[in-house]
């Protein structure tokens, strides 16, 4: 595949500025595997992911993984199946659990950072954490994206460097995860914040 | 009376004010927060400490689990 045939639908004068761009991910689940999809096709040039935990089955109703990757490192997998869909971002994967002492390290060249967590103290735990290390650089975090329809709930708060996506409000009832459209739509509401910000001066 | 705003609503301020103050005053019971004030954060260690000057806007964002 040439790169002028994957970027033949896009605007030319985007290409470059995507690809020099380094994005960082933390969590690879619903949130992450979906953004890390829809990145990768928009052409960023480096994705920079990490995530502990392995595939069960419960995680097929709203992530980007399949069936034969059951019991896969979800970061691993990830890299897989973001390869299958394109030679032109590279990708970083950590099989690791992210703390307050290895974020700096690992996200030190990305340009943007994704939350993608699903637990709330991870959430406070990485922006504390990013804001600290990282004042100038963005960062896109989610908040209330549990259950289904309601799309006028959500919304986007900009608080200079710091961005929520989601509704702020729906708490996630114990045992029951988001389902794929609320949790798509969020992650894809990061993802074109992204673009935004990487695309602000065209 | 001087104010500071919090999430937009006007809220009168006191001297010596803190951030524990203005999160039971506005009944803000979340436990997992981001706080800025006039766009600074605020670390979760230093809730207690840091005074709210007049006329701050206090951003309190509640983070909820779910991805």
């Amino acid at each position: 595949m040439k790169k002028s045939d994957f970027f033949a639908n896009h605007d030319p004068r985007i290409i470059p500025i995507l690809q020099n761009s380094i994005v960082g991910i933390a969590g690879c689940g619903g949130l992450g595997s979906n953004a890390a999809f829809t990145l990768t096709r928009v052409g960023i040039g480096k994705l920079i992911f990490a995530d502990f935990d392995k595939i069960e089955p419960s995680n097929l109703n709203r992530q980007q993984f399949f069936i034969d990757q059951i019991g896969y490192y979800k970061a691993d997998a990830l890299k897989a199946n973001l390869s299958k869909i394109s030679t032109f971002t590279e990708f970083e994967a950590y099989n690791i659990k992210l703390t307050e002492a290895n974020i700096p390290e690992i996200f030190k060249d990305a340009d943007i950072m994704v939350e993608a967590f699903d637990k709330a103290e991870m959430k406070e735990m990485l922006i504390d954490c990013w804001l600290e290390h990282f004042p100038q650089k963005p960062i896109i975090a989610a908040s209330g994206l549990a259950g289904w329809g309601r799309n006028e709930l959500l919304k986007t708060r900009k608080l200079e460097n710091l961005y929520i996506c989601g509704d702020e409000q729906t708490e996630l009832q114990s045992g029951i995860s988001p389902m794929a459209p609320r949790v798509g739509i969020v992650a894809n509401m990061q993802v074109n914040l992204v673009l935004e910000i990487l695309l602000k001066d065209l | 009376m001087k104010k500071i705003t919090v999430n937009g609503n006007e809220v009168d301020w006191l001297e010596g004010m803190t951030i524990t103050d203005v999160l039971q005053k506005m009944n803000y019971t979340f436990k997992m927060l981001v706080i800025k004030v006039n766009g600074e954060l605020v670390r979760k260690k230093d809730y207690d400490s840091t005074t709210i000057p007049a006329g701050a806007d206090v951003k309190v964002i509640h983070l909820i689990s779910g991805g």
